[in-house]
């Protein structure tokens, strides 16, 4: 800053050395404040994992730096118990499930929406649509007890297909709009070729659809992997809690151990930063873009 | 309402094909229709029914009863769980709290989203790793997020206490004091979801015309008159968006709500969802929380109608 302040008057009376001027002086000050949000932003990450080195006098007296002693052992002891594997592998056969029914479901009504008419399709179509209006937290009593009718209450379906049931006006709305969207020539083509709507289904339209499939399985990947409500109250044993639930009953059971808990939250996050830095454009695309469109 | 309006291209989509395609194959379409609807439409068709649509219905007919949940309902007391709702000073304060979730959002967290989106915009070095922090929150699930500022907001062990101590103040117990907890819950949904926004905006930037601002540019048009004349009226409909997804967010608010303060303290950070599981679910009180879900429901679908009808009209 000291340096275009004191460059030549000569210089700065010109058209483009004050513009030049402006513009380097403007994003210094846009340099400050977006490393100010980042920091807000990181801050409690890198805290929050370094806090699970630290003893629980060492984070009393020293929240913010580094340990004054690494206490490897916080995460050694969470890295080997059962318990943290059995979570994670938990939240991964619910989110997979999720996924897969929300996928298959979601497209093969959507194609019906898309390619053939049919007495009513249009309320129909409105009928999956009422469904994103709600939250599933709205009628969570009545889901529960007919989970439970049906035999479902602490097993991994009784979390699954709610899910998938909630995500159903999403995804048929996301595919709906994909598939309209493909060249309607093959589509004349394939059935001038003889080929029916299933082969058109499997050969034509799916192979076509890579990115819309990604981006309704990002965004029922993401929400089951984080889902919180529905686990707690589906499921009653711990050995099928996913993560989310698993924090919480960490939490309750070390409550005055915070060192414990936040080395417990470190890994339990970790996955998620992980594919999130891996695969950051598809991921952001796929909930921004999704969000938008339905 | 944009949902029947997109329901218009494909009316028109699939009524103009038959009448420029011959006859033979409209007739083998017809054909081919029915295995295939029958295949591919029940499944989906089923579960939504009978996990969302019943349910619903199902809370609606539970919430004029008097209900554990278990056996049938029996003990039929009209509107008295409604009643009962709205003489509950929680619920009131769930309303109210629901209600500065959705005012902070457009007081601090639309602005901010935008300031951001317009400098990550324009064309500076980092821009990409800027994206990258800022949408970081919005990935991690709410109940790490609301556990995470937990900590943060610690008086004892946490940051917060941590920088009181630095100062030599007592340290403050945010979450603990009925007066300050709502607004430490508002810091912290604004930390997890500007982000978001924030993408949202950046979108929306890269859809304006470029040449307009050239044009402004010609005229002679400050940085600041260029935003404030150009940029944001052109901006109109992702600003309404993002009110809106606000609007759906702080109803659905209840997992970051769970680890941070549970409701509490003495009910000040109640969410509409917070005091359904509080008072109806932890109670199995079937009616009682049956009626809020209804109660819930009817906010969630008039707030949806009619913000659609009136501001998001021409979007």
């Amino acid at each position: 800053m000291t340096d275009i302040a004191s460059s030549p008057p000569i210089d700065a009376a010109t058209a483009p050395g004050s513009g030049q001027r402006l513009r380097t002086t403007t994003q210094i000050y846009m340099y400050v404040a977006l490393i100010l949000v980042a920091i807000i932003v990181v801050v409690p990450l890198i805290s929050t994992a370094l806090g699970g080195f630290k003893t629980l006098s060492d984070l009393r007296g020293n929240p913010f730096g580094m340990p004054t002693e690494w206490q490897w052992s916080n995460y050694g002891d969470i890295i080997v118990s059962q318990r943290y594997w059995l979570q994670m592998g938990n939240s991964l056969v619910i989110a997979v499930l999720t996924v897969f029914l929300t996928l298959a479901f979601g497209a093969m009504a959507a194609f019906c929406f898309a390619h053939i008419r049919f007495f009513g399709s249009d309320y129909l179509l409105n009928y999956f649509l009422i469904g994103l209006m709600f939250p599933a937290a709205t009628a969570i009593l009545p889901l529960y007890i007919r989970i439970r009718d049906l035999g479902l209450v602490d097993t991994y379906w009784g979390v699954v297909l709610p899910q998938v049931a909630f995500g159903t006006g999403m995804s048929i709305m996301l595919f709906r709009n994909y598939f309209r969207n493909l060249p309607s020539e093959l589509f004349d083509a394939a059935f001038v070729d003889g080929c029916g709507y299933m082969r058109f289904f499997w050969h034509i339209t799916l192979p076509l659809s890579r990115p819309i499939i990604a981006t309704v399985g990002i965004i029922s990947f993401v929400g089951s992997w984080n889902s919180y409500i529905l686990p707690l109250i589906m499921l009653n044993s711990e050995s099928r809690y996913p993560w989310p639930l698993g924090i919480m009953i960490y939490r309750g059971e070390f409550n005055t151990e915070w060192q414990l808990v936040l080395a417990f939250i470190t890994l339990t996050i970790l996955p998620t930063i992980i594919v999130f830095f891996l695969a950051q454009k598809h991921i952001i695309a796929g909930l921004t873009a999704g969000a938008v469109k339905s | 309402m944009s949902m029947s309006d997109t329901t218009m291209p494909g009316r028109t989509f699939a009524a103009a094909k038959p009448r420029a395609a011959p006859q033979r194959r409209k007739r083998s379409l017809k054909h081919s229709k029915w295995p295939v609807l029958l295949l591919f439409l029940p499944p989906a068709l089923m579960l939504f029914t009978v996990l969302v649509i019943l349910p619903m219905g199902e809370a609606a007919w539970y919430s004029f009863y008097n209900w554990n949940g278990y056996g049938v309902p029996e003990q039929w007391v009209g509107w008295r769980n409604y009643q009962l709702i709205f003489r509950n000073g929680a619920f009131s304060q769930a309303l109210i709290n629901n209600g500065m979730i959705v005012v902070a959002s457009i007081l601090i967290q639309v602005p901010l989203a935008l300031w951001l989106a317009t400098m990550i915009s324009s064309r500076i070095h980092g821009a990409l790793f800027f994206r990258l922090i800022f949408f970081l929150p919005y990935v991690l699930a709410d109940v790490a997020a609301g556990m995470i500022w937990r900590f943060v907001y610690d008086g004892d062990f946490g940051l917060v206490g941590g920088i009181a101590h630095l100062f030599g103040a007592e340290p403050p117990y945010w979450l603990a004091d009925r007066d300050t907890a709502m607004y430490a819950i508002l810091g912290v949904v604004i930390w997890k979801y500007f982000g978001f926004h924030m993408m949202l905006f950046i979108a929306g930037l890269q859809s304006i015309d470029k040449s307009v601002l050239e044009a402004a540019d010609i005229d002679g048009a400050t940085g600041f008159q260029k935003f404030r004349l150009v940029t944001l009226p052109l901006l109109g409909s992702t600003v309404r968006l993002s009110v809106f997804f606000a609007v759906v967010g702080s109803l659905q608010l209840f997992d970051m709500i769970m680890p941070l303060t549970g409701g509490g303290p003495s009910n000040s950070t109640q969410t509409m969802v917070t005091f359904l599981y509080n008072f109806g679910v932890t109670r199995m009180q079937v009616g009682f929380g049956s009626a809020v879900g209804v109660v819930l429901f009817v906010i969630c679908v008039t707030l949806a109608f009619s913000y659609k009808r009136i501001f998001m009209r021409h979007d």
